[in-house]
């Protein structure tokens, strides 16, 4: 909270991004203290990782001081004072925190909790819920990130590198020669990183993790290498057209699966036609529809980070052309 | 008595700091950060509903009697990774209007509109 009010104050953007992974990480550990694991897992790697290193891209084309000049702070104020005041009033009528009781325990939830390890056989039940018996929601998720990849590409993607030589940009050459000691620990880490995002990815049944997170770690080994090696030779390691080739097979697999128990006779995503014992079908399906998901959120990130970065290079060539 | 429902009033507080920042402030790094932060309280009014006194994390285990609520930690899982990929969708839009008008401050990119019109 007090990270958040400073937050309020800086007019440095660069420390405003820092202060906003700092509060990021924070609130991953009060995630943990609530015993939601899974969402922490995704908080701190996303959260404190990724959407840092986007926000920095961006202010490092934008400019880090912000303007001190506000419209109405007081009107603001009072709106903001009065929306507070309210909730706090409708808070009123709420169960109180960590209580048995709360209408929210008494629903579907004591079935996931009692039902789901005969059902599904996956220990983890936010596994469970997530890529089987809310499989559809998941997708419907899945799709809204697939899209918002595409936007970003449809508003950033840089015309072809016709002139790539230009493209030996700032990142190359400050980071390959001046700073050793970090390239060689960075390196060194980037295969723990890749095999632990594989880890998390099959593990997710037993225990936290899962497709999402796997994915955002997988993702932010790349960025590593990218910031580390300069954009010209990430491009050249990972081919642009096949990353935006697989975040859409990552899309379809999921979809797939379930069109294939719909064609075998049951609901669509019911796991349970795709083998012959139910329960193998419900690990089959899960471990098919997270690999979906993983495949989707990394390539969909890689396309964000790198063309984020390709736009920061590019706006120079841009002027040349256009004044 | 009332002291029971501090989590809620946690949430609202932060909820309202991100709001304060994304109707007052200019910039519009500054206003993703704010609805960024707004974002977050969202997160922690979910899973701080989920929680039960004396329950574990939801991972079956012998011995274990109380779990916390499953639910709303899936929806958030999922909401989190949404929220960065619509994120970057609005610092993609941030710049290209920075590339269009050369400034990402409201009261700028206003006074340029008002200039062609």
């Amino acid at each position: 909270m007090v990270v958040a009010f400073a937050i309020v104050r800086m007019k440095d953007l660069l420390a405003v991004v820092m202060l906003l992974g700092i509060y990021s990480l924070l609130s991953a550990s009060f995630f943990v203290a609530m015993d939601a694991v899974d969402v922490a897992f995704t908080e701190a790697s996303v959260g404190a990782g990724i959407s840092t290193l986007l926000m920095l891209v961006v202010i490092s084309m934008t400019g880090r001081s912000e303007h001190p000049s506000r419209h109405k702070p007081l009107l603001a104020l009072a709106v903001v004072t009065v929306t507070g005041s309210l909730l706090i009033y409708a808070t009123l009528d709420m169960p109180y925190f960590g209580s048995a009781e709360a209408p929210i325990h008494q629903h579907v939830a004591p079935r996931y909790i009692n039902d789901s390890m005969q059902e599904i056989g996956v220990p983890n039940i936010v596994t469970s819920v997530l890529a089987s018996y809310r499989a559809f929601d998941t997708f419907g998720e899945v799709v809204v990130i697939f899209t918002a990849g595409m936007g970003v590409l449809a508003l950033l993607s840089v015309v072809r590198r016709s002139d790539s030589s230009l493209n030996n940009d700032i990142f190359d050459h400050s980071m390959h020669e001046q700073h050793l000691i970090l390239r060689i620990v960075t390196k060194m880490m980037i295969p723990y990183i890749l095999l632990f995002a594989f880890y998390v990815q099959f593990h997710g049944d037993f225990g936290p993790g899962g497709g999402f997170q796997a994915g955002v770690i997988f993702a932010a080994a790349i960025f590593l290498y990218t910031m580390l090696f300069g954009m010209s030779t990430a491009r050249r390691v990972i081919n642009q057209s096949f990353i935006q080739m697989l975040a859409a097979t990552g899309v379809l697999l999921y979809g797939s699966v379930g069109v294939v128990s719909l064609l075998n006779g049951k609901e669509f995503f019911d796991y349970s036609a795709l083998a012959a014992d139910p329960v193998a079908g419900q690990h089959l399906g899960i471990l098919l529809v997270e690999l979906g998901v993983g495949i989707t959120v990394a390539s969909i990130m890689i396309i964000i980070f790198f063309n984020f970065v390709g736009r920061r290079n590019n706006p120079l060539r841009k002027e040349n052309k256009g004044y | 008595m009332l002291l029971g429902l501090y989590n809620y009033w946690v949430v609202v507080v932060l909820m309202m700091v991100g709001f304060y920042i994304v109707i007052a402030h200019g910039n519009l790094v500054k206003k993703i950060v704010g609805l960024s932060i707004f974002q977050t309280s969202v997160f922690i009014f979910y899973i701080s509903m989920a929680n039960i006194d004396g329950a574990t994390a939801p991972i079956l285990a012998d011995g274990i009697e109380k779990y916390s609520n499953p639910l709303p930690h899936v929806l958030i899982l999922t909401a989190i990774v949404v929220g960065i990929a619509t994120t970057a969708l609005g610092l993609a839009l941030t710049v290209r209007i920075k590339e269009a008008y050369g400034s990402i401050e409201e009261d700028e990119i206003q006074k340029q509109d008002n200039l062609d019109c």
